[in-house]
């Protein structure tokens, strides 16, 4: 497979051309632009392939919708302010148990904010987002490999579960090139069962999100718990970077992470055992992972690109194990990995 | 054609003759709407039509929020509910996705002319080849009678307790003559259910809506008057009357675009 250089941005579109993506709705917002510019430019070229520029993020998230039901493989993709948008079709494709991939390419918050790298989305990704008791499975990667690589799981993971998967990057992530190679994607497996065609002669069937019957309601909230909790029991990544001598463990995911390894490089430079849990699914959240590591490791630094979401996560899976420490840097500012590593030593003197 | 075992009883009995029966493609549910409500008689219509131009089997419907939420439990055919007011963006994902089946949506007012508005006129722009039944009753009818777009001027609602007042709530919205100036729209009529003549008119809009969009013309729209006796707090036989004697004045009846006849 040859390797090829191209933008984040760029990756995730033909990654979702090629995962056999037919149906793509969007609307402009920096710093995601050329994802859209790529879709308009390309998925008009392939067979069946649909692009359409939407009116608003509300409106090209339900189209998503209806392409879903209809049977393509959809996507819709943003950035912070227009994922907010969002929200209401990303509940309703929950509640219908549509397969459908979001991205966002988070940008600095809240509100309007900036169009610079951010990871301020991480409560509205992993919390379902949108109303009532619902999960997305969000995968954030690190490289434009990953986005390439998690893009095609992205749909797989959809149909797989019928459910919306939400790919969380930021502008930095967007915004760069890098070599990649495409891997094959798996043949798409989904029953025509859950598609809405047209009845022909059969039954008529239909999709809704309204159970007025509260009993109803309950049992498909349950429903959607049960699938949660098998999601949860398989679909969980990680990486793990210098953890086998560590004595001192950075948690952080996206672009923080990839900070954090020119960090621990520095750091173990100068004498520092310190390594790195990057959860690669931020839901479901690689908790027991993360508790086994405080069996033998006392010190944590939770490193993200806002005021600490994911840190509410990490104090989750320890549960009071351990010494919790964050350092972030919100509203757009790219930390550095001299400042990083400046934090990692006051911290290992202290241990 | 050969005549089934009904119809030769039937042909034996003169005053016996069948000239009305429930339409095929409606499910044997009771509808839940109330007395004397208009949607019924538009449900009836669309599923006559669909009988009648033989494509149930091809067409997905998308219901609103609103009354008409629970449209599946009436319509035997695929249906696909949709978030309030986006009935147009998530048509446009089927359609795009299927452009051989016949979609429509079937909206009300609120729905299609305040929350919706942004997705309805632009799907109407893009000239997509769909079909919308606008059920515009001047009312927000499921949520208890509060004051729509569609609201007369001076007409008391819940949230317009003295009548609507221009300067305070604004005008109501025209929203079949809006999209006719768009170029994407090629039929719009705007008809009624209040009377046997203006339902058999308002059967005919509908069938010619869905001959449109089987013949790949663009956006059509039909916009049905819809007596809400409920939420006007009037009898059924008044509603009736009233969409004669005052809503048509500012909602008046007839085709308000037709690209075909106008050559």
């Amino acid at each position: 497979m040859n390797k090829v250089l191209m933008q984040g941005n760029r990756v995730i579109g033909e990654a979702a051309i090629r995962a056999g993506c037919r149906f793509y709705a969007g609307y402009p917002i920096t710093p995601q632009n050329e994802l859209t510019e790529y879709m308009a430019e390309h998925l008009r070229k392939a067979e069946g392939g649909t692009f359409i520029q939407a009116e608003s993020e509300i409106a090209a998230i339900n189209m998503v919708l209806g392409a879903s039901a209809a049977g393509a493989r959809a996507m819709t993709s943003s950035s912070s302010p227009g994922i907010s948008l969002k929200q209401e079709g990303i509940s309703s494709l929950a509640a219908d148990e549509l397969p459908a991939v979001i991205v966002n390419i988070m940008r600095g918050g809240p509100g309007l904010g900036n169009i610079l790298p951010s990871q301020g989305d991480y409560f509205q990704a992993t919390r379902g987002g949108g109303h009532g008791d619902y999960r997305t499975i969000v995968l954030a990667p690190a490289s434009v490999q990953e986005l390439a690589d998690l893009t095609m799981d992205a749909f797989a993971l959809a149909d797989q579960y019928r459910n919306p998967v939400m790919i969380l990057a930021d502008g930095m992530m967007g915004q760069m090139m890098e070599p990649l190679t495409f891997k094959k994607p798996k043949p798409r497996q989904y029953h025509e069962c859950y598609t809405l065609k047209g009845a022909g002669e059969g039954r008529s069937k239909f999709i809704r999100a309204l159970i007025l019957d509260a009993i109803r309601m309950e049992e498909h909230n349950w429903k959607l718990f049960r699938k949660y909790q098998v999601i949860t029991k398989k679909e969980i990544r990680h990486e793990t970077f210098k953890t086998e001598d560590a004595d001192l463990l950075i948690v952080a995911y996206g672009t923080a992470a990839r900070i954090a390894k020119g960090a621990i490089k520095r750091a173990r430079e100068r004498g520092i055992k310190v390594g790195l849990i990057r959860p690669i699914t931020l839901w479901p959240f690689p908790s027991e992972v993360i508790r086994k590591f405080s069996e033998t490791i006392e010190t944590f630094i939770v490193f993200e690109m806002n005021t600490g979401q994911m840190l509410e996560d990490v104090r989750l899976a320890l549960n009071g194990a351990g010494c919790v420490h964050f350092y972030g840097r919100p509203g757009g500012v790219i930390p550095t990995p001299v400042e990083l590593t400046k934090v990692i030593e006051q911290h290992a003197k202290k241990s | 054609m050969q005549k089934s075992h009904e119809d030769v009883h039937q042909d034996t009995s003169p005053v016996m003759k069948k000239v009305f029966s429930k339409p095929k493609f409606l499910k044997e549910n009771a509808f839940h709407y109330c007395a004397g409500c208009g949607h019924s008689i538009a449900h009836r219509l669309i599923a006559e039509v669909i009988e009648e131009l033989d494509i149930r089997g091809r067409t997905i419907g998308v219901p609103p929020a609103g009354c008409a939420v629970i449209a599946y439990n009436y319509f035997d055919i695929d249906m696909l509910e949709s978030p309030h007011g986006r009935g147009c963006a998530v048509a446009t994902g089927i359609k795009r996705t299927l452009p051989d089946r016949i979609v429509f949506s079937y909206q009300g007012d609120g729905d299609l002319a305040a929350i919706g508005t942004a997705e309805t006129f632009h799907a109407a722009n893009r000239g997509e080849n769909i079909t919308v039944l606008f059920i515009n009753n001047a009312v927000y009818g499921m949520t208890g009678g509060q004051m729509a777009p569609t609201t007369l001027l001076g007409q008391v609602s819940t949230t317009s307790p003295p009548g609507r007042d221009a300067v305070l709530d604004g005008y109501p919205i025209r929203m079949s003559e809006i999209l006719a100036h768009l170029e994407g729209t090629k039929y719009i009529e705007r008809c009624a259910v209040n009377t046997p003549a203006n339902i058999m008119k308002a059967r005919r809009a509908i069938k010619k809506a869905f001959q449109y969009q089987m013949a790949d013309a663009g956006f059509t729209l039909i916009e049905i008057l819809s007596h809400c006796p409920t939420n006007w707090k009037m009898s059924p036989i008044d509603a009736c009357r009233w969409v004669d004697e005052v809503m048509v004045k500012t909602f008046p009846l007839g085709v308000i675009k037709d690209t075909k006849a106008e050559g």
